[in-house]
């Protein structure tokens, strides 16, 4: 079985965001970027389905600047097989990456894609679904727990009331909750070794897709500061100030 | 369709990258194994600290994830990387704890390095494995209580043949790893008129009849980090575990020092950092005045400061690590070489000092408070002045060299 897996290069979780001086979007220049959490863990699962001998090819795929190599080349010391990269340049939304993943979708053929839940830049939590609408697929989401059963996937997520195990018919697109698995720390060997696995490298335009955005930024600026709280000295001055200062009563 | 494989575009570093020499390889080395660092090793700084604990699993962990035995090929257990590259892990490691940083380095540098350096076929592959896996915990032990500096010449641990043993007798002080190793390199006198031609090097294991941990050291610094004195008492150490030959052991002290002392600079560089890092964080957030105390043009020059002491001690310390890669075995112990890793680690040591000492003063009377982090790493100062050749011997190597005729 091929499992194709996307990963995204984003800001690590690690660094404490600005926001650009201009209010155009976040400050990337010069800060430390990795894979996406989620992804990781997407990766992660494809690895085991290849060591328990379920998959037989994982293809990691990432759509983005030159850069997005390193991503990829970090998935391939975790244990992916190959990696292919869609170079674009300019922000790019959940649907253009939807619509890129179908298109490799087309061209690999894999029986399942496994994808991050949400990025940890954006968060949009779409790009999943997108994919699966796009290539009328069924889907998965947040997936806690995954077993492989003769043409079909069992797929644990959590909701609300507790956790419900969904019965896809494969190919099917899965996307990660955190706590599918713990992913591994490449050890070094297999970092070298990944420079070595091959990376394809495609143009939006080799796909056909059309990758412009569809929204327009207007604003992007820092969440407000929180302030400081206050003590009262009993019930009465509480409500008087939800009532009179806070206005929520 | 524009289609290149494995032969992708190498995507250029930062300009810091550039400036440091790091090669994209190396740089991933760098972050990966920070990555590793902060998520492991971080967490059981504190803790090693306080109660000079010691994380049993640590090594285990460590070396599953491939963190051992780096320069040492594939074939007994290693990464098959170079010096360098163990280098750069230690740098990341000592980052964030630095405690352990110490054991793995006198694990990874002067045990497991050292055997793989100078041993035969045989005790290779007897040894390397388990110290590859960190199954095994590695030590040396040269230093003894009257032999510091001058380890050689007052060396009186003794090693006297017995048939197909040798028997060991003396004790060996500030040994790091001493209270938890399973393998040690322990250099003893096989032939006490010959002066340092009569040094012979061997592999003890630690269940050899007639060896013992005398006593556990507490510390001021890299407490958690394991330091002991050792004793041999009638020790006996089979023959097959003498390293290299009969009175040849010097050499294979000096050519490790070359190493020891190019490896342990990075220790310096990584404290350093992380110093920087969070007086950098403090002085941002700290307010007085009115305004947080990093816009104060007094604590603004010590950042300046800081920063190019820390980018001289990066540059030196990779420099002598690139020197010390190909370093031939049995090479070292005199020459260009010697001078130069003397002084990398000397600079190192120092410039960490004032690092340090202004990291603390940055940081005020939270500082001061033994719980915080920049305590932690103020305490680590001196030890990397005195270990590995005192800054004194240090400077006597190096006019050595520059002055012989």
């Amino acid at each position: 079985m091929k499992v194709m897996v996307s990963v995204k290069r984003v800001v690590d979780f690690t660094v404490k965001v600005r926001v650009k001086a201009d209010g155009t979007g976040v400050d990337t220049a010069n800060v430390k970027m990795s894979m996406n959490p989620f992804d990781e863990i997407a990766v992660e699962e494809a690895v085991r389905f290849k060591e328990r001998g379920i998959a037989t090819e994982i293809v990691v795929v990432s759509c983005g600047p030159p850069q997005c190599q390193e991503t990829l080349r970090a998935a391939m010391a975790i244990g992916a097989d190959r990696g292919v990269l869609v170079e674009t340049c300019g922000e790019l939304e959940p649907l253009a990456v939807a619509k890129l993943l179908k298109a490799l979708f087309d061209k690999e053929q894999p029986r399942l894609v496994i994808l991050g839940k949400q990025a940890i830049d954006d968060d949009c939590n779409q790009t999943g679904q997108m994919l699966a609408a796009l290539a009328t697929l069924p889907q998965a989401t947040f997936a806690s727990k995954v077993e492989m059963a003769d043409g079909f996937a069992l797929v644990t997520r959590e909701v609300d009331g507790g956790s419900e195990t969904l019965k896809v018919r494969l190919p099917a697109i899965i996307t990660t909750d955190l706590r599918l698995n713990e992913p591994r720390y490449p050890s070094l060997p297999n970092i070298m070794k990944a420079k070595k696995k091959p990376l394809e490298i495609l143009k939006a335009a080799d796909l056909g897709v059309d990758v412009a955005p569809r929204l327009k930024i207007l604003k992007v600026s820092e969440p407000p500061q929180r302030r400081n709280g206050v003590k009262v000295p009993d019930v009465a001055s509480l409500i008087a100030k939800l009532k009179n200062e806070a206005k929520v009563i | 369709v524009s289609n290149s494989l494995s032969s992708a575009p190498v995507v250029p570093g930062s300009a810091a990258q550039r400036f440091a020499g790091l090669s994209n390889d190396e740089q991933e080395i760098l972050d990966q194994a920070d990555r590793f660092a902060r998520r492991e090793l971080f967490p059981l700084s504190q803790r090693m600290d306080d109660e000079e604990w010691w994380p049993e699993d640590a090594f285990g962990k460590i070396g599953e994830t491939g963190y051992f035995g780096i320069p040492v090929p594939e074939a007994y257990g290693g990464a098959g990387l170079d010096l360098f590259a163990s280098g750069l892990v230690l740098q990341a490691f000592s980052r964030w704890n630095h405690a352990l940083a110490l054991s793995w380095v006198a694990h990874e540098n002067l045990c497991l390095y050292n055997i793989y350096r100078n041993c035969n076929e045989e005790q290779r592959r007897r040894y390397l494995p388990g110290l590859c896996s960190g199954k095994a915990v590695g030590a040396l032990g040269l230093t003894e209580a009257g032999a510091g500096s001058d380890a050689l010449g007052s060396m009186r641990t003794t090693a006297t043949r017995d048939g197909d043993h040798y028997v060991l007798n003396g004790s060996k002080l500030y040994i790091t790893n001493g209270p938890v190793a399973d393998v040690l390199l322990i250099y003893a006198k096989t032939h006490r008129d010959k002066g340092a031609q009569g040094i012979s090097a061997f592999i003890v294991e630690k269940q050899f009849p007639g060896f013992k941990v005398a006593q556990k050291l507490t510390k001021m610094g890299f407490r958690g980090s394991q330091t002991a004195e050792l004793v041999f008492d009638n020790c006996r150490v089979p023959a097959a575990n003498l390293v290299g030959q009969e009175d040849r052991g010097v050499q294979v002290v000096m050519s490790g020092l070359d190493l020891e002392r190019a490896m342990i600079a990075p220790i310096c560089l990584g404290i350093s950092e992380r110093a920087l890092e969070l007086a950098l964080d403090y002085a941002r957030t700290r307010r007085q005045f009115g305004k947080p105390i990093a816009d104060f043009q007094m604590i603004r020059a010590k950042f300046a400061d800081m920063y190019v002491w820390v980018e001289s001690m990066r540059l030196f310390t990779y420099q002598a690590l690139r020197a010390a890669n190909d370093l031939e075995i049995g090479g070292g112990g005199r020459g260009e070489i010697h001078k130069i890793t003397a002084a990398s680690v000397m600079f190192a040591a120092d410039t960490m000092n004032k690092v340090l000492n202004e990291a603390v003063q940055i940081h005020g009377g939270s500082g001061y408070i033994w719980e915080a982090e920049v305590n932690r790493l103020f305490r680590a100062i001196k030890l990397l002045e005195i270990g590995a050749g005192t800054t004194e011997i240090r400077k006597i190597i190096i006019s050595d060299e520059m002055l012989r005729a």
